[in-house]
C-alpha cells in the first residue's frame, strides 16, 4: 500500500510522532495512528515469512518510533513514551516489503523454520563481510531470507540476506560487518 | 609526581602495586548468556583456534590468549562482549532477578548494563541512563548487538532522575557505576593520570554523591543499591558512601567477594568515615591481576 492510499484510508487517524515510542495496536481495527502496523500483523509476518511461532513473542510488547521502525521490548511501558530507546529494533514497516533487522534475526532467527538459507563456511564469511554473492542453487522464495551457518554444532543465524536474481545480497549493517575466518 | 603515590600507605605491597599498574591488562570477554551458553561460546572459540582460559570466579568470563574479541564468529553473533574482569563484579553483587525493575544510572557504553540484562534472563526492565547523548549511541549499539530486549534507554542527569515517563514509582535495585577519576584504568589507558588533579577528584565526588543519593531515593525500601568506581581515591569511594549514610535512608551491607580485596578505609587525609564502610571492598591491581576497583553494597532502609 502506498503512502497516498494510507492517508486516504485513515483520514481521521492521528499522525505518527517520530520522537516518541507508541505501542502498536493489537489489531488493525484498533489502529489510532495512521499507517501504524499492528501487533497482530508483526507477529503474523514473522510466522508467515519465517515460521517463527507467535508464542515466541507472547511476553513482548511492540513499539513504533520513527517512521515505520518497529521495536520489541521484553516488558510493558506506558504509551506514548519519550525516551531514547526501548528494547531493540526488529522490523522496518511502512514499505512494500517489510524487512527484519539484523539484530532481530540474530536474536529470534533460531526459532525460524522456513526461508532460512544454510550457507557453506565460505558463503557465510561472504555474508558477514557484507558482500553479495551468486547463489543460483537456492530454489526457495525470493526476498528477505535468514542467512545461517553451522557453528559449534548447531545452526546459527548470521543476518538478513536479500535473495533476487540468483544472487544473495548481504544486508549486514556496516557497523557489524567483519572479515571472519572460513570455518 | 605520580598521583598513585598518595595510595602507597594503603597498599601493603607497594612494589607489587606499582608493578601491576605498569602491566597491560589481560583481554577478557564475557559470554552473553542471552544468546549463548558458556559451553557453546567456548566450543566456537575452539573451532576458531582462539585460546582462552576460564576465569575461576565466573564461568561466563574468559581470558583470551591474544587478540581482542572483535574478529571472531562468536563475537559477530553477539555471544561475547569485551569486558574487563573486575568490572563484571558490581552487577554480580547487585544480583538482579528475572522480572525485576533495575536502574543503571551511568550506563554507557553498556558492559554492565547488558550484563544486568543477561542476569535477568532478558526479562523485566533495565533502565539504562546516561547524561552523555554521544555515549548513548554506544550503549544502544552494544545492547542491540547482544540481543538485549529488556532495556529502556534514557538521557537524563542522574542526580535528579525522573521516574515520570514510566509506569512505576520505584526500582527494585539500582547500580551507580559512577564517572570517576579512573585511576584504576591505568593499565588500560596509561595516560589516564596525565590530567589528574585533586580539584577534579573533589568535583567528580560531588557528582557521585548526587547520583548515589538519587539512586537510594529511587529504590524501594528493602531494595539494593551497588556503588562502584574504577578509582582508588577515598574521596570518591568511602567518602561518597559515608555521605549517603548520613543523608539518605540506607545501610552498608557486606558481601562475599570472589576476588581478593581489602576493606574500605575509615580514615583518610584528616577525614574519618562511618565504621561500616569497612564492609565495602577495595580491589588493587596486584591482588587479582585486574584493573583497580571499588565496590559497595547498600540496602535501602526506608
Amino acid at each position: 500500500m502506498s503512502d497516498a492510499d494510507e492517508t486516504a484510508d485513515t483520514a481521521e487517524l492521528q499522525d505518527n510522532v517520530g520522537q516518541q515510542f507508541g505501542r502498536l495496536p493489537a489489531t488493525p481495527a484498533d489502529r489510532e495512528v495512521a499507517g501504524r502496523a499492528s501487533r497482530q500483523e508483526v507477529v503474523e509476518f514473522f510466522d508467515e515469512r519465517f515460521g517463527i511461532e507467535p508464542a515466541v513473542f507472547e511476553e513482548f510488547s511492540f513499539w513504533e518510533k520513527g517512521k515505520g521502525k518497529i521495536w520489541v521490548f521484553a516488558d510493558e511501558m506506558p504509551t506514548p513514551i519519550r525516551i531514547e530507546g526501548l528494547g531493540m529494533t526488529v522490523l522496518r514497516t511502512r514499505q512494500e516489503h517489510w524487512k527484519p533487522t539484523h539484530s532481530a534475526v540474530q536474536r529470534f532467527g533460531r526459532h525460524a523454520s522456513q526461508n532460512v538459507i544454510d550457507l557453506t563456511p565460505e558463503q557465510a564469511a561472504t555474508v558477514a563481510r557484507g558482500e553479495d554473492q551468486d547463489l543460483p542453487e537456492w530454489e526457495g522464495d525470493w526476498g528477505y531470507l535468514i542467512a545461517a551457518h553451522e557453528l559449534a554444532g548447531e545452526r546459527e543465524p548470521i543476518g538478513v540476506g536479500l535473495y533476487v536474481y540468483d544472487e544473495l545480497r548481504s544486508t549486514v549493517p556496516k557497523g557489524n560487518q567483519e572479515a571472519l575466518s572460513v570455518l | 609526581m605520580n598521583p598513585l603515590e598518595r595510595y602507597a600507605p594503603l597498599v601493603e605491597d607497594r612494589a607489587a602495586f606499582f608493578a601491576a599498574c605498569e602491566r597491560p591488562l589481560p583481554s577478557v570477554v564475557r559470554v552473553n548468556t542471552i544468546t549463548a551458553t558458556p559451553e557453546r561460546a567456548r566450543a566456537a572459540l575452539d573451532e576458531e583456534g582462539v585460546g582462552y582460559e576460564t576465569v575461576e570466579w565466573n564461568p561466563n568470563l574468559l581470558r583470551l590468549d591474544e587478540r581482542g574479541p572483535g574478529t571472531s564468529w562468536p563475537y559477530f553473533h553477539g555471544w561475547l562482549h569485551g569486558q574487563e574482569e573486575v568490572s563484571a563484579l558490581p552487577a554480580m553483587v547487585l544480583d538482579p532477578q528475572p522480572g525485576e525493575t533495575v536502574w543503571d544510572s551511568c550506563a554507557a557504553p553498556g558492559s554492565k548494563t547488558t550484563q544486568l540484562s543477561a542476569l535477568m534472563d532478558d526479562t523485566g526492565i533495565v533502565v539504562g541512563n546516561d547524561n552523555n547523548l554521544g555515549r548513548l549511541s554506544a550503549l544502544r549499539h552494544n545492547a542491540e548487538r547482544l540481543g538485549v530486549t529488556n532495556l529502556a534507554v534514557t538521557n537524563q542527569d542522574g542526580r535528579n532522575f525522573s521516574l515520570k515517563p514510566f509506569g512505576f514509582d520505584a526500582f527494585d535495585r539500582a547500580i551507580v557505576d559512577a564517572p570517576c577519576s579512573c585511576e584504576g584504568t591505568i593499565r588500560k589507558n596509561p595516560d589516564t593520570l596525565d590530567q589528574w588533579t585533586l580539584e577534579h577528584v573533589h568535583s567528580v565526588a560531588a557528582i557521585q554523591k548526587g547520583i548515589l543519593s538519587r539512586a537510594i531515593q529511587a529504590t524501594r525500601p528493602g531494595g539494593t543499591v551497588v556503588y562502584s568506581t574504577c578509582t582508588f581515591a577515598p574521596e570518591e569511594n568511602e567518602a561518597v558512601v559515608d555521605h549517603v549514610l548520613e543523608t539518605e535512608d540506607c545501610a552498608v551491607v557486606g558481601f562475599d567477594n570472589p576476588l581478593e580485596s581489602r576493606p574500605g578505609v575509615t580514615e583518610w587525609d584528616d577525614e574519618t568515615y562511618d565504621p561500616s564502610v569497612e564492609k565495602t571492598h577495595r580491589i588493587y591491581p596486584h591482588l587479582n591481576d585486574t584493573g583497580g576497583f571499588y565496590c559497595a553494597k547498600l540496602e535501602v532502609t526506608a
